[in-house]
């Protein structure tokens, strides 16, 4: 009896220290994890944004997606004004690549023209897939819209570059896009105003 | 002379991934850069200095029968500590190790230790048993890490050593390359080690 009782209060006592020293480190690390995280996503938006001087953040617009499955998703579009003139838009969109989600920052000029693209987060496989976050593969897209181009890979018909050895990583990130552009094109009323 | 034997000890003869070969999920996963290999190590050297230390000290008060739960949150604790600071300071490399952080947990390296060591030895010697195992295992993986980059991207570091003329080895990057790596890195070890023997 006298064994269990010291079991419970040693363990007890061991897990009120860690949660209590686990909550002061959460408190401590809270504000610079949550920038750390606002800035990287910052850099990626300027990265695809036309010059601007306001924060991009600051001037969101949440779009809803077309879901299928039930689900509200939304889709938060980033604004660059200069002047107070809207200048560009950008925003994330994913589509499944090889190994799991593949999520593309897609910048547009407010006429639905792309500016340039950035993969925000991807598992693709190094040395093939990966390579969709190389410059000569993103910049493909630069000055291209749905009215330019088809947005396919060349494989199936279309005007953008595969992977040798990797088909399925390309494809994803051209539907991405493609699905951006027409979510762009469809709301752009909402987004511009 | 004890102290600077359980220093020695780690990072040797009894190195944690070419001699006891423990901690193999997050060696192999991470390896495919030396500077993920570096702070692999270096959180790991952190939660195993401090789990020895803490379980070193309190190991005349911790029940036997309980004692694996204890270490175990023990052990958590300081795994989540480190996560949480590296997401706050080294965004990057927290990126990049990703889900191997909080993976640390269950690093049989660190539990091994608090069991077999720390639960029964002075807390200096526990100290230098986990710097020890901390630096071995950092050494480990860097070499792992530094053949795998090498190869497969043709830089060290990130910083390009063939120059761009190279065409990477790209299976030394894929996991294949990572169970070839260290295979042949633990068939060498045995070799010096039975040379040494001799």
């Amino acid at each position: 009896m006298r064994d269990i009782l010291e079991m419970i209060i040693i363990l007890s006592t061991i897990c009120v220290m860690a949660a209590i020293s686990l909550a002061k480190v959460y408190d401590l690390t809270k504000e610079p994890i949550a920038s750390q995280r606002r800035l990287a996503r910052l850099q990626m938006v300027n990265r695809v944004l036309a010059p601007h001087d306001n924060e991009p953040d600051q001037s969101a617009v949440q779009i809803p997606l077309d879901t299928n499955d039930g689900k509200n998703r939304s889709v938060l579009v980033y604004r660059g004004f200069q002047n107070g003139k809207l200048t560009g838009v950008a925003f994330e969109m994913t589509a499944l690549g090889y190994s799991g989600q593949i999520g593309v920052m897609i910048g547009l000029d407010p006429d639905g023209t792309i500016r340039g693209i950035e993969i925000t987060s991807m598992n693709e496989t190094p040395g093939l897939g990966a390579k969709i976050t190389e410059p000569q593969f993103k910049e493909q897209f630069q000055g291209r819209s749905l009215a330019n181009a088809r947005f396919k890979v060349k494989k199936d018909g279309g005007d953008f570059d595969q992977i040798a050895g990797a088909t399925i990583s390309p494809r994803a990130v051209v539907q991405a896009v493609r699905e951006g552009l027409e979510l762009y094109r469809k709301h752009k009323e909402a987004i511009v105003r | 002379m004890n102290l600077i034997r359980d220093l020695v000890n780690g990072i040797w003869k009894e190195n944690p991934i070419f001699r006891i070969v423990l901690g193999m999920c997050s060696t192999l996963a991470i390896t495919t850069q030396a500077q993920n290999a570096i702070g692999m190590g270096a959180a790991v050297t952190f939660v195993l200095i401090c789990s020895n230390v803490l379980i070193s000290s309190t190991r005349k008060l911790i029940p036997k029968k309980v004692r694996l739960a204890a270490f175990i949150v023990i052990i958590a604790t300081f795994v989540t500590i480190v996560d949480l600071v590296m997401a706050a300071f080294f965004f990057k490399l927290h990126r990049a190790l990703g889900i191997f952080i909080p993976l640390i947990v269950v690093n049989c390296i660190i539990l091994g230790r608090a069991e077999a060591f720390a639960s029964k030895n002075p807390v200096l010697n526990s100290l230098m048993d986990g710097i020890g195992m901390g630096v071995g295992y950092t050494l480990a993986i860097l070499i792992v890490g530094g053949i795998r980059e090498l190869l497969g991207s043709g830089s060290l570091f990130g910083l390009s050593v063939f120059g761009p003329g190279y065409i990477p080895f790209l299976v030394a990057i894929l996991p294949p390359g990572a169970f070839i790596a260290l295979g042949l890195l633990l068939g060498l070890m045995n070799k010096i080690n039975q040379r040494l023997a001799l």
